[in-house]
This record gives structure tokens, sequence and C-alpha cells, in this order.
């Protein structure tokens, strides 16, 4: 315990009765729906969830800017390729927003930079998936933002309170990137048979991808049970893919494009919408980084990264300088 | 560490970022980016914080200029305000239906 | 810790809907996009153009549409991540100058922006070669934008006050758009130029490279004479974007004889007439290979 207010280092690992203390204030405030904020004391495993949470949504969004960064240069109209180039351009904001919320926790950006380019951290698996047509931006916005937004917005609630205010921002931020989607599609699907037959096209590559994005089934979901406590995460994997399957459903006959699932249908006993198995196989192949694209998307992320090397030490030089400068000038 | 989410040997330091909405409310807390230096900084912050007309004005400050008070004195720091209700004009409450007070 | 329900325990999807939208509606409480009150996509729309000026703006709508996709491909490439946001900002400011610009060359033939921009073939583009560089390394980019936003910033200042009112609006919009972009380009060329011994070498190779296509900007032509009164001659704006440059250049303690390359001089440039580099075919078979796949598709 310090003599003095104000600055000070962070304070010292709490031991014993100190501990217990401090565990019972933190979970005080959980309960009470309180927001834990940076400098409050959180328990070791809190801490670790969260970094390895935001930094991997982090990395999504950064990885997330190649698939779809992929059409900027070919889009088919000049207004698609500027609302498209300011999705991608938000997805980097949504990327530095997650990695500030990150960092407030004490782990640095570089680090985390080095975490993804080294493929020691995670990212969502969706984005190993390749973009063969343009049909793929309409289906990505609409299904993955779909999935993503249905995710997220709940997480504005996270009991972490900067993960909860950056998530607010990219949820405002992100309501016309499903949108842009849509009507991507739709136009597509009233246009000539082949651009319907390319927007129906991607729908089928999208769709299961799409409900993997809620994780494994609760059954199998070993953190959820802490995260729902912690209040990081406060609905279950199978309620959030449930819900995002019953908006799809009239949104797709207004798009006159078809789910990809024969035995789509709701069940009014059991009120919930019946579907096939998902393919889970699929799902930890991807996820084990032997997905189509995997390898792709880091080189890319890697390259950036190395290349920009000698331009992020000139201006740091540069800054350097400038301040030597200012102080002999003082 | 003077301030959440500094950490040393960054090849460019974290600036915390401050945005007004509009004329007549203050500045608000945003959140941080990186920067070489005050300038980029400056110029970072209205190209990551203001896309959509959300500022008129911005201030970036270093993290590591910013002084926070301690959490844990929490107790000790922000008590004393407690039960000092004649601060507050509700307490005065025989003057409450008196007109223009 | 709060006990927790057993996970194979499905609540009703009902419940679960009745408390996401009661959260979804606390946290975005604030949230008014439907009020917004959106400004004009298209600067200056409603005006038609003469046959002159159409041909001028389509000089000016290809050099912002060029430029734009060129810095389209940093956006997930940028030296940081903050300079992705940066570069993705100028360029959505250029594609919005083209569009304007495109749209108003399009009134005095019938055709759209997008008539204009993907099916005109590589000799219908009148865009500077300067335009067409490639991006190079980061301090090719820096070199290309400095000397394209210093042009830039003098030419919509000029055309501000144009008597014709469209592209005196666009300019309007766009000289302070440009502004911004010249600043960011004078921001990167003092601290490549400054910095590391790297890259003050390689801001010296790129201006170098990049220096020749300067004189064709100032090129003054039958067209813009003809246009005298209501564009600025091209020649015009030179005394001005060579102070402009001489500071910066003074600033980063870099001479005209780092870069200036006598061997090699200026480029002839023929882009104003459409004869164009070698970069700008492939760049435009990119941009328009979807399009013209699909005949009268709209998108």
């Amino acid at each position: 315990m310090t003599l003095t207010h104000g600055s000070s280092a962070t304070s010292a690992p709490a031991t014993g009765a100190d501990e217990a203390e401090l565990q019972a204030r933190f979970d005080a405030l959980i309960e009470a729906d309180q927001r834990i904020e940076p400098r409050d004391w959180m328990p070791d495993a809190y801490r670790k969830t969260l970094i390895r949470q935001i930094s991997q949504h982090a990395h999504s969004e950064i990885i997330g800017m190649q698939p779809e960064g992929n059409w900027i240069s070919r889009a088919p109209s000049l207004k698609r390729k500027a609302i498209l180039m300011a999705k991608v351009q938000d997805e980097a904001g949504h990327g530095l927003y997650l990695y500030s919320a990150a960092q407030t926790l004490g782990i640095s950006r570089d680090e985390m930079t080095e975490q993804l380019i080294e493929s020691r951290a995670r990212y969502s698996s969706i984005f190993n998936y390749p973009t063969p047509t343009w049909a793929d931006m309409g289906a990505i916005g609409w299904l993955v933002d779909g999935a993503a937004i249905c995710n997220q917005v709940p997480l504005c609630r996270a009991s972490y309170g900067p993960y909860g205010r950056a998530m607010v921002r990219i949820c405002k931020e992100e309501s016309f990137h499903q949108r842009q989607g849509f009507e991507i599609l739709l136009e597509l699907s009233q246009g000539t048979p082949e651009q319907h037959r390319m927007a129906q096209e991607a729908v089928d590559r999208w769709y299961w991808p799409s409900l993997m994005m809620f994780g494994p089934p609760d059954d199998e979901s070993p953190n959820s049970a802490q995260s729902m406590a912690w209040k990081i995460k406060r609905f279950s994997n199978d309620e959030l893919r449930q819900r995002f399957v019953g908006m799809l459903v009239p949104q797709a006959e207004v798009l006159g494009l078809t789910l990809p699932d024969p035995n789509l249908r709701w069940n009014e006993d059991a009120e919930q919408w019946d579907m096939s198995e998902i393919d889970w196989t699929e799902f930890h192949e991807v996820l084990a980084g032997r997905g189509p694209a995997n390898a792709q998307r880091i080189q890319h992320r890697r390259d950036a990264h190395e290349q920009g090397a000698w331009v992020r030490e000139a201006a740091a030089a540069y800054a350097e300088k400038q301040a030597a400068r200012d102080r002999a000038a003082a | 560490m003077s301030t959440p989410g500094d950490v040393a040997g960054e090849a460019w330091p974290l600036y915390e970022v401050f945005v007004r909405a509009s004329r007549g409310l203050s500045h608000v807390h945003v959140g941080s980016l990186h920067a070489p230096d005050d300038d980029m900084a400056l110029r970072n912050a209205r190209d990551l914080y203001t896309r959509r007309n959300e500022g008129v004005s911005v201030w970036v400050v270093r993290s590591t200029a910013i002084t926070t008070s301690d959490p844990d004195q929490k107790g000790a720091f922000f008590e004393s305000p407690a039960g000092k209700n004649y601060r507050h004009a509700k307490y005065y409450d025989k003057s409450a239906e008196v007109p223009h007070l | 810790m709060s006990p927790q329900p057993p996970a194979n325990e499905r609540r009703s999807a009902a419940a679960v809907d009745a408390q996401y939208e009661a959260e979804a509606a606390e946290a975005h409480g604030d949230v008014t996009v439907d009020e917004l009150d959106l400004a004009a996509e298209l600067a200056g729309a409603g005006g038609t153009a003469s046959e002159d000026v159409a041909e001028y703006a389509l000089r000016l709508g290809d050099d912002a549409l060029i430029l734009s996709q060129r810095l389209g491909w940093w956006i997930s490439r940028a030296p940081e991540l903050e300079e992705d946001m940066a570069l993705g900002n100028i360029a959505l400011d250029l594609l919005g100058h083209a569009r304007s610009l495109l749209h108003y060359a399009g009134t005095a033939s019938g055709r759209s922006e997008d008539d204009l921009a993907y099916w005109r073939d590589e000799p219908e583009f009148r865009c500077a070669w300067l335009f067409q560089q490639p991006n190079g390394d980061f301090a090719h980019t820096i070199a290309r934008g400095v000397i394209a936003s210093a042009y830039m910033q003098e030419l919509y200042t000029a055309l501000s006050t144009s008597t014709d009112a469209t592209l005196a609006a666009i300019a309007a919009k766009a000289v302070k758009e440009v502004a911004y972009h010249r600043d960011h380009a004078v921001q990167w060329t003092l601290r490549l130029a400054g910095g590391t011994e790297e890259s003050r070498a390689r801001m010296l190779v790129a201006l170098t490279d990049t220096w020749p296509y300067t004189d064709e900007l100032f090129r003054d032509d039958a067209l813009t004479e003809r246009l005298a009164g209501v564009v600025p001659a091209p020649s015009s704006l030179r005394p001005a974007f060579d102070e402009v440059l001489g500071a910066v250049l003074a600033e980063a303690e870099i001479a005209e004889a780092d870069f200036t390359n006598r061997k090699i001089g200026q480029s002839s440039g023929g882009g104003r007439h459409g004869n164009h580099s070698t970069h700008l075919g492939p760049l435009l078979a990119e941009m328009q290979v979807l399009a013209r796949r699909h005949p009268g598709a709209t998108w």
C-alpha cells in the first residue's frame, strides 16, 4: 500500500486476506452489473481471457480486411468502389479500437502484432475462406457481418469498460456494413441470370461458415460458462446462432435467394429453428490453420509489417531528432 | 506505469485521444492510438476518430503524460464528499417552496 | 461467482430475443443514423457541361480516379495501421472528386460516371503520367503524393472561382480535402528525408524517379487556351507550386540537384491526349475487368 496518492507504480500483487477482499469487491461489481476499469484489481484469469478475446477480435478485423480488399481494385462501379473502400478502412479502424482496449490490460500492440504474424494468435477462421467473385462482397456483408453484429451487440455491455466502449463504436459503424452487403446481393439477385447465379453461389459458400462464427455448440464450449459468469459474454453460442438464423430466413425471401439447408424449419413445439448438423470437421481444419487462405493471410500481414519497418523507424528517428533539437533550444 | 496501456519500448508511443463532438461540449476521451510524434498523433486521430463527422476539435496527449488516481485508494480518495450534503441545493428544504430560489 | 444454468438448458427463442433487444436498445441508445442529414454525394450535380468543359473535366476526373485506384492498393498494406486509415481517407476523397468530375464530364455526351470509368479504352483516358506511376515503396507514394497534392491545391484554389458554376462547386469542396492530402505528404516527406539514412536515400530515389512527371501538369494546350477565363492556364499554377515545393524541400534539407536527373530530364508525357505510360494499361485492365464481363448489368 502506498502512502501517497496519484501516480504510482502498478499495485503490487495482492496476497492472502488482501486478495480475498479484492476478489470480493470484483465479484460484487460484476454482480451489480458495474464495469471493471483498467486499473481495477481483477483476477488473472479474467485479464488473460480478455486479452485473448480482445486481441483475437482485433486480429480478425485486421485479417478481415484482406478478403474484401481483394476486390477494391475491381469493384464494378465507382459507388461500390467507394463503399467497399470505406468498409475495409473501417475494419482497420475497428482493429485499432480493439488493440487500444487490449492495450489497457497491459499488452502492447507490438506484441500482439508479433503474435499475429508469427502465427501464434488466432483470428476468426471465416477470413481464411477465399473470395472468388464479386458476390462474395455481398455475402460477407450480409452473412459474416450479420453474424458479427449479432455477436457484438451484447458485447457492448461486456463487463470490461474499454472493451464495451470499443464495441459500441464498432457496432454503430458496422450498421452500414451489413446493409451494403444485403444491397449488393439484392442487385445481383434481381440482375441478369448470371448475376443471380453468382449471388446464390456466394450465399451457398458463406452460409455455413457464418453459422460457425458463433462457435461450437453450448455443450462443447468449455470457456463459455466462465465468460458468461464474468459477464464478458451474455448469450450462449447456440442462442445467438438461433437468433441469427431467425433473422436470415425472411431476409433471404426478400433477396429471392435460398439458404442452403433443406432441413431448416421453425419448430413450433421446441420454439427453435431445426437445422442440419453443422460440419465441424471443416471448422476445426480451418481453425487449425489448414484453411485455404490461412498462410496467404498471415504472409500478407507479415509483408506489410516487414516492408513498413523502415518507415516506422524513420518516423521514430525523426521524432527523436526533433525532440533533441527542442531540448537543445530550450 | 502512469496510465493504463502505456507499455515501455514500443516503436511508436501511445497517445490518448479526446474529441469535442460539437461546440459547447467538453472534449471526451474516445480511445488511443500510436504515432511517432505529436504532429502525426493529431493527424492520425483525425483519420481514425472523426471519419463520420464525430468532432470539431481534437486533443491528443502522450499516455505517459497522464497522472491517474490510484484505484486501490478509491475509498480514501473519494470518501470525503459523502455526507457533505450541504454542498447540494437539494439539502436546503426550507427554501424549497420560495420562488426563484 | 453467480451460478450457471446448464449449457444444454435452452431458453426459449422469445426470451432470448426479448433480452437481446433490450440489451441492444441500451447499448445503442444514442444512435440516430436515420436522422442523419446526408450531404450530397456528388458535388455540383445538376449542371450540363459544354464539349470543351467536359473534356477538361475528364482530365481532372481521370487524374483523381487513377490516383485513387493506386492508393486503394495500400489499404491493408501500409507501414502502420494508422497509415492504412490515412491513405484510405485520401483515396476516398479522390474517388469522390473523380465521381463528381466524371459525372459532369458525362453530361455533355449522355454518359454516366461508370460509362466513362469502365467503358473507355486506354487512349480515351486523359490522366497525366504522374498519376499513373506505380506505388513503388512508401517513399515513391509520398513523392508522387506531394507533387500531386501541391499541384491540385493550386489548381482547385484557382478553379473554385471559375465562371463555370459546377466546376467551381466541385473545386470548392476538393480544395479543402486536397489541403489535407498535401499536409499528409509534406509531413511524411519531412520524416522520410530527416529520419534514418535509409529513409533519406529512399526519399531521394523516389523524388528522382517521380520528378520527371512534373512538367506535364503545367503545360498549356489548345483546350486550356479555348477555356481561358473559365479554367486557369496550367502554366499559371507553376510559380505557386514551385514556391510550396521549394519550402518543403528546404525544410527537408533537400537541394534540387539531389534529385533532378539531367540525363533523363522531363517526360514528354502525352496523357492529356491519350498517349500513356506503360503503367496505365494493366491498371485499367484490372479496374474494368468485372464491369466489362457483364455489359448492361447494374450493381
